[in-house]
């Protein structure tokens, strides 16, 4: 028997072509003469535009086109509002080139297609556009007052979305608080960065009339579905490609920047290859964004510390457009309870347009603001009740007992009603504070601050909804003639090892070796049934459509080699990429169990001497192949999911605090997680690790600093900061694994688990440190030197 | 659209003042005529092919397009290709054996799943490869392996697994 694969640590498939520098990545795929794409962009962040001279660009040696909104035809148009929701009253998004108007630094005006991208660069500086700048208003809180400048004149006091959900009886359980407290925090706008930015390549075939796109998307076949509706193509003339990603992180799953569309246009007008390779200033100004939020959250408690309500009305940052729905703040506002019982809930929202680049996902995708805001507020009411941290939370942690816990009348951002399936939160708990030595913090930290040392201990809990719908689709083959088996889904992955996971899925129902599972996705002509790469929800609902299917190819592959072996069915075995008769050493290799599968008419090789027609095996009385069978050992299948399975975890952190400097170092940083049965541990620790360092960029370094213009000050990686492995500590995963009951293999996301709970970690780690000093509160992330000398100085310090 | 359209004609290049230039690339010697403004890393890329040299800034911070410029650690896009005329470049497709064998780094990366989306990747290990191909002893301790890869951004891995894989490629190379 071979061992099984699911839950084994396997090194990823993918790796040695990526380690020897053989990634394929957009701009790395050749093209005959292609032709490369730069923007004009404005450089105001609300105006009116006058006129735009495009004469001296098209004269210019070396372009091929330059575009504007008066010469795109049909794309001339608003682009798609992707989640309608009926909270939106004036849903705007923008157009690929911008008519008349822009609306934030960096929007895209004119396009100009030349020879090289030096040369294209050169032409875009001789374009000139002529501007009447508007009045800004870059403060959400400000933006909502009356008075303030309007993004867009429909929209008043730029309320992009207004939506309210409530959950039991919160004003009775308010009423009958013994205490209450309310805290105002917030979080900043930040940026995905991924390493590789966003990148687009087209070629229009003249002969075929096939138009393909290599596009570092998550979304490679919703994409195809855009572009074929915009582009007025037969579906299955659009070939969109998702090679191999540098990171998408979110920010690639919005579709479309207006380089998506542009590109394919201008590729098919012009005959020739065309590619865009946005450069780091332009994914800073010009590709979606995530995060600020300002919230005010109230919890109502008895003395025991049981929260029995909560309130919170947030405002959320949605930017100029709000193409992606309010699906970010809904996330936010249906995790605010994080994994607390707290059965009354009022939550509001309102999604606030701001001259700046839209806002849609970035990984976390409203979690970490929600987390931020909840485990700030039990801090504080632990603090007010003078219970410990550990303690307040023991009391209102959903036990294991009590799932499916659901929040009634708190609908998810999959349209369905919020309902967290299983988890062992207490067990979390007790391992936090075991492995942060929680019991004899205190005394330690008593002890260092004679030295004039200040250390703290933060902790913070959070809940993912994960693996959510519609649905994937898996698609398994075992080849006929190498024995390898082949398998699609409709995903596309930015380096999470969905080749290496799905693979083992594979393995474990065919008994072969991973390393011969090969997984293509991210092209729609492989397969095109399907959504996409977000929400954590690759394993779950890609991975369990895998299974389903190869437990369909399984039974097909059991019953043709029962036939082959003259076996019964139940004696087969599938080991070491054969079918074996169990107990003896008869077997058959699959792929002459493929092969013998598929009649044949000619002899190319040995195994298919056996499956042509005359061979003695063939079937003789009737159709070679059988009525109402298919060729070959291969399946289709699909998963759905009931609902969205809810992850969760405990962060903690001990942390040094240098009152001088101001500066905060993380000394342990220990991460306890439960994301279902795992597949590849390895794999869920990288991306634990990864999230990671990403919150830990949110919490202490990355903030997007927009001056009161709209211009963002720091779109470059000298100002904006992101960390670097100095700024990292080390990084201790530990893991529960409780499986969901919602779906066959147990499993539940992971990707975004990482980043959500370490602004609060941080925060609550520092305040703890500072304590002493009188700094108070810090209910504001990143949490900045200058944030801390403030408190520092208004405590007299 | 219609496939009755004229062929159209566009310019083949730009008007740049181009020279000479000639460098090794991974051994061998390369004699090419390029635009004076070229970057290193565009012509490694696109004129040469080896698109295993990342670009991830185009400003010099985040170290994605690292290369060896006479055995030292270079960034390609800070560098014009004139500049890097009579030097030696080696670049990440020199690392692993002709037959496909990974280096010992690549080999700790892949080992220790330093690796995510594999953009950052072959920058890290230039750098890393540069560094121990220094005479001077390791700094194996945590620092010392952070500062080793504080020219280099990643934005999947959270670094914990490069670390480790810089010490597994210290073993694997008998430089413990
Ligand atoms: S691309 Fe050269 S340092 Fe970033
Ligand atoms: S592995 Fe993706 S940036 Fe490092």
């Amino acid at each position: 028997m071979s061992t099984r694969q699911f839950g084994a640590r396997i090194e990823r498939n993918i790796d040695p072509k990526l380690l020897r520098g053989e990634g394929v990545f957009v701009d790395d795929i050749p093209l005959p003469q292609p032709l490369h794409a730069a923007f004009v962009r404005s450089p105001f962040a609300r105006a009116r535009i006058r006129s735009i001279n495009i004469a001296a660009a098209e004269r210019h040696p070396g372009v091929a086109a330059v575009y504007t909104c008066d010469n795109i035809g049909d794309l001339d148009v608003e682009m798609p509002l992707l989640i309608p929701h009926s909270s939106m009253k004036h849903p705007h998004t923008q157009r690929p080139l911008a008519r008349g108007d822009v609306y934030y630094v960096g929007q895209c005006v004119a396009m100009v297609v030349a020879v090289n991208r030096y040369v294209a660069e050169d032409a875009a500086a001789l374009i000139e556009v002529d501007y009447d700048p508007l009045d800004v208003e870059i403060d959400i809180e400000k933006a909502v007052e009356g008075g303030a400048p309007l993004v867009h004149a429909d929209a008043p006091n730029n309320i992009a979305a207004h939506f309210v959900q409530v959950s039991g009886n919160p004003d009775e359980a308010f009423a009958k608080a013994e205490h209450v407290v309310k805290i105002r925090v917030q979080v900043e706008r930040s940026t995905a960065a991924p390493m590789e930015c966003r990148a687009v390549a087209a070629r229009w075939d003249e002969v075929s009339q096939e138009l393909t796109v290599w596009d570092g998307t998550q979304a490679p076949i919703s994409l195809r579905g855009g572009l074929a509706s915009i582009l007025k193509l037969d579906e299955d003339k659009v070939r969109v490609i998702a090679p191999d990603v540098g990171g998408g992180f979110g920010q690639k799953i919005m579709m479309f920047h207006p380089d998506e569309l542009l590109v394919p246009m201008a590729a098919m007008e012009l005959g020739r290859p065309v590619k865009y390779i946005e450069d780091r200033r332009e994914n800073f100004i010009g590709a979606s964004q995530e995060r600020t939020q300002i919230h005010y959250i109230e919890l109502a408690a008895k003395k025991s510390g049981e929260v029995i309500g909560l309130k919170d009305s947030f405002l959320h940052d949605t930017g100029a457009f709000i193409p992606y729905g309010i699906a970010v703040a809904q996330v936010a506002s249906t995790s605010i309870a994080g994994p607390y019982r707290i059965p009354n809930i009022w939550v509001e929202f309102k999604a606030v347009y701001t001259p700046t680049v839209q806002v849609t996902p970035y990984r976390g995708c409203g979690r970490p603001q929600a987390c931020f805001a909840i485990e700030r507020a039990m801090d504080q009411l632990a603090e007010k009740l003078g219970i410990d941290r550990f303690e307040i939370r023991r009391r209102n942690l959903i036990g294991e007992k009590e799932f499916p816990y659901p929040r009634e009348g708190l609908l998810f951002a999959d349209g369905l009603k919020v309902t967290l399936d299983s988890g062992q939160y207490h067990k979390a708990l007790e391992m936090i504070l075991a492995e942060l030595g929680a019991a004899n913090f205190a005394a330690a930290q008593q002890q260092v601050r004679a030295e004039g040392k200040y250390l703290g201990l933060g902790l913070a809990f959070y809940v993912e909804g994960t693996g959510l719908g519609p649905y994937e689709g898996g698609h398994v083959r075992i080849h006929p003639i190498t024995g390898k088996v082949y398998v699609n889904t409709g995903l596309s992955c930015q380096g999470q090892g969905h080749d290496t996971v799905f693979a083992q899925i594979v393995a474990d129902q065919l008994g072969v070796k991973p390393q011969d599972v090969i997984v293509v996705e991210g092209d729609t002509k492989a397969f095109d049934w399907g959504v996409a790469t977000f929400a954590s929800r690759a394993a779950v609902v890609s991975g369990n459509a895998i299974h389903k299917t190869a437990t369909i190819v399984r039974e097909k592959t059991i019953e043709a080699a029962a036939n082959m072996l003259e076996a019964d069915a139940a004696d087969i075995d599938l080991h070491d990429g054969a079918a074996w008769v169990k107990g003896s050493n008869r077997f058959v290799p699959l792929a002459a169990v493929a092969t013998a599968s598929n009649p044949l008419r000619y002899a190319f090789n040995k195994a298919a001497q056996a499956a042509t027609q005359f061979a003695p095996a063939s079937r003789h009385d009737g159709p070679p192949l059988e009525e109402g069978k298919a060729p070959g050992l291969e399946a289709s299948d699909y998963y759905s999911p009931p609902c969205a399975t809810w992850a969760y975890g405990v962060h903690g952190a001990l942390v040094e605090v240098d009152p001088e400097l101001c500066t905060v170092k993380v000394n342990k940083y220990v991460c306890i997680h439960d994301c279902g049965n795992m597949i590849n541990p390895m794999i869920v620790e990288g991306q634990v690790h990864g999230g990671v360092a990403q919150g830990l960029g949110g919490a202490l370094y990355e903030r997007l600093e927009f001056e009161p213009s709209g211009n963002l000050a720091n779109a470059n990686f000298v100002d904006f900061l992101m960390p670097y492995a100095t700024e990292i500590p080390d990084i201790k995963v530990m893991h529960l694994e409780t499986p969901s009951p919602l779906n066959p293999l147990g499993v539940k996301g992971v990707g975004e688990a990482g980043c959500i709970a370490v602004g609060a970690v941080v925060a609550s780690a520092v305040e703890d440190a500072l304590k002493p000093l009188g700094a108070g509160r810090f209910h504001q992330v990143p949490l900045t030197p200058s944030m801390i000398q403030a408190a520092l100085d208004r405590a007299g310090r | 659209m219609t496939s009755r359209r004229l062929k159209r004609r566009f310019a083949e290049t730009a008007e740049d003042p181009t020279l000479q230039v000639s460098l090794t690339v991974n051994g061998e010697l390369i004699e090419r005529t390029a635009s004076v403004r070229m970057l290193l890393s565009d012509f490694l890329r696109h004129e040469l092919g080896l698109t295993g040299t990342h670009v991830g800034c185009e400003h010099g911070i985040c170290g994605c397009c690292t290369v060896l410029i006479d055995g030292k650690a270079a960034r390609s896009c800070l560098t014009l290709v004139a500049q890097a005329d009579g030097t030696e470049v080696t670049t990440i497709e020199a690392l692993a054996a002709e037959d496909g064998k990974l280096h010992p780094i690549q080999q700790a990366f892949k080992e220790s799943h330093a690796l995510q989306c594999g953009y950052c990747t072959p920058g890290m290990i230039m750098n890393i490869f540069g560094r121990f191909n220094e005479p001077e002893p390791l700094d194996l301790s945590d620092q010392g392996i952070r500062t080793m890869l504080s020219g280099n951004l990643c934005r999947c891995t959270g670094y914990v697994n490069i670390v480790a894989a810089v010490r597994r490629a210290a073993q694997l190379l008998g430089r413990v």
